[in-house]
């Protein structure tokens, strides 16, 4: 009786194995690089040239254990001091996530809720900002950030992206579908005041919009390299990825060290984002497919 | 009802006022000193002579420039005639339903868009070295005949470019299809089935339309993105490459206004990107007008 329906079902799961073994496939060429960067980084230089991925030897899985050496990260936080990059690079990416996050938050608020003359013209600003490419400002933005007096400082860094115009666009779309007009009309009439119904009702509201664009501007400040390249002069302010390139010039045979550098870099990030994955992703699509 | 209090007036514009100082000092200024630099030649950011309309014709001369523009197309012909179809086709497999571990693959490929450009050069500069590259030794590996010394930061400069962005961007791209997929109503597909449509014919019948929107999306997107390319070329080759073979419209941007120190001829090879861009932002306007329309 059921049989039909059973091999029907079967035949679907069989139809499926072609396609794991192409995912799978697919899979381990992505995690290639990965793999190589996590064995290069704990090899000494002579081993770096002599084995592909692991120092081969009698150890378990046919490796030789003892050969892996935790010198390059030794170097790095010794010799190079890259302790202070990484604090750099945390420091400039969590100032920019909370204070954009923020700002996008309540100008995007503002544009979805309230009715006031001007909304319009402030909206079409909004969407001319978001058509600007960045490197047309790069010549002039350099020279303000120079007639400023804020070369070589962070303020100059944080100051020209506390609001940016992609985040208020979010915040706009994501005040639009999840916070009831009705609420904050009775909230008014409770007589909460606006500030105090921003912070209690409209900001719980959009918790998962926050949440994905903390990591969005963490991440893009973190990976940013153009903008400190240009604005910051002194080494001991260089964020990651300005000192890891430098880390090339100044010891550009040193591969072990170089991927240790980069190792460090990247794994702060990608684990915060295995944690995180589903709200980035979901906050990443949201004005794009429903739009 | 009683009438509740009114809001205040200037509330709205509070919340706003981050975004219009930043905005007018940040964007519309630096926008309209651009405009009035990119008729000037300067020498670092303290003296600068006009000079009219000299940048603008120097620039439609200057080989330098036409050799970036064409790199540049090029990396965008790979983006969206190799990266954009593989991301796809990532996204129809991870949707096929009964699939088991679909948000296990899909972290899995989206894994590499985490690594800032800058990272993913430094790992692709030491994975194409010529002999103890990752690249060599393996293809060495697989293919005895293939030899170990191609060199692929010499001569294949931009294939060299469009794999390291294969590997960043293909997962990337993929959420964005795969949202797009999983968006398609179930009963289109059952239906376009009982009437005998095969998995190409669905495809190009059933979700192509459905998705489109989405796809052009993107592909504006990644042709935006692939012409603003510059810190890959620079960290991976560390410069402009052997016979500027790597050199990218904002390299040559960078390279002008911050090495060199001509600002004003670094803010007209900005304007002619943003032409260039704006124009791919047109085109992809009118086509949706059209499609809308049809």
């Amino acid at each position: 009786m059921s049989t039909p329906a059973l091999t029907l079902a079967r035949r679907k799961s069989l139809m499926l194995i072609p396609v794991y073994g192409m995912l799978v496939f697919f899979a381990i060429i992505t995690l290639i690089p990965f793999a190589w960067l996590l064995c290069a980084a704990f090899k000494s230089n002579t081993d770096f040239f002599s084995s592909l991925f692991l120092p081969t030897g009698d150890g378990f899985l046919g490796v030789d254990w003892g050969r892996l050496t935790l010198g390059n990260f030794k170097k790095l936080f010794t010799e190079i001091g890259i302790g202070n990059a990484i604090m750099n690079s945390v420091f400039l990416a969590s100032t920019m996530a909370l204070i954009a996050t923020f700002c996008s938050a309540l100008g995007g608020y503002a544009l979805a809720k309230f009715r006031f003359p001007g909304r319009d013209w402030v909206l079409a600003l909004v969407f001319g900002a978001l058509v600007i490419p960045g490197p047309l400002l790069l010549a002039p933005g350099y020279k303000l950030i120079y007639q400023l007096g804020l070369l070589d400082t962070y303020a100059g860094l944080i100051l020209p992206a506390i609001a940016p115009a992609f985040g208020i666009f979010l915040f706009r779309q994501a005040m639009m579908n999840a916070v009831p007009t009705t609420l904050i009309e009775s909230a008014r009439i409770d007589g909460a005041g606006e500030i105090r119904i921003f912070f209690t009702i409209v900001l719980p509201l959009v918790r998962p919009m926050i949440g994905a664009y903390l990591m969005i501007t963490f991440l893009g400040t973190w990976n940013n390299f153009i903008g400190p390249q240009i604005i910051m002069q002194s080494s001991d302010l260089f964020p990651l990825s300005v000192a890891i390139n430098q880390l090339r010039g100044l010891y550009g045979v040193d591969y072990g060290m170089i991927m240790a550098g980069t190792l460090v870099s990247i794994a702060p990030v990608l684990s915060l984002f295995l944690l995180l994955q589903k709200e980035f992703i979901a906050g990443l699509t949201a004005g794009a497919v429903k739009g | 009802m009683k009438p509740y209090r009114a809001e205040p007036k200037w509330i709205p514009w509070l919340f706003l006022s981050p975004f219009l100082v930043t905005i007018t000092v940040f964007l519309a200024w630096p926008l309209v000193q651009s405009m009035l630099m990119s008729f000037q030649q300067t020498y670092g950011p303290k003296t600068s002579s006009w000079v009219g309309f000299a940048n603008f014709k120097f620039l439609l001369s200057d080989p330098l420039f036409w050799k970036a523009l064409r790199n540049t197309a090029l990396f965008a012909c790979g983006s969206v005639f190799i990266q954009l179809p593989l991301s796809l086709g990532l996204a129809l497999l991870l949707n096929r339903p009964g699939l088991r571990g679909r948000a296990f693959f899909r972290l899995i490929f989206f894994a590499p868009s985490l690594v800032g450009l800058v990272f993913v050069g430094l790992l692709f500069g030491l994975m194409f070295e010529k002999r103890s590259g990752l690249v060599n030794t393996l293809l060495h590996a697989m293919f005895a005949s293939f030899n170990p010394e191609f060199a692929w930061l010499q001569e294949y400069v931009m294939p060299s470019l469009i794999i390291a962005a294969l590997w960043l961007y293909v997962g990337f791209n993929m959420v964005y299809f795969l949202a797009a997929l999983q968006n398609v109503p179930e009963e289109l597909m059952e239906a376009a089935s009982l009437d005998g449509a095969g998995p190409w014919q669905r495809f190009r019948h059933v979700v192509l339309p459905e998705i489109l929107p989405v796809v052009s999306f993107v592909t504006l997107l990644s042709l935006l993105g692939s012409f603003q390319l510059f810190e890959l070329p620079f960290i991976l080759l560390g410069g402009p490459g052997p016979d500027n073979r790597g050199l990218t419209i904002v390299m040559y941007l960078y390279q002008t206004g911050f090495v060199t120190g001509d600002l004003g001829y670094a803010s007209a090879i900005g304007w002619m990107l943003a032409f260039i861009l704006g124009s791919f932002a047109l085109v992809h306007r009118l086509w949706l007008k059209k499609e809308e329309a049809s």
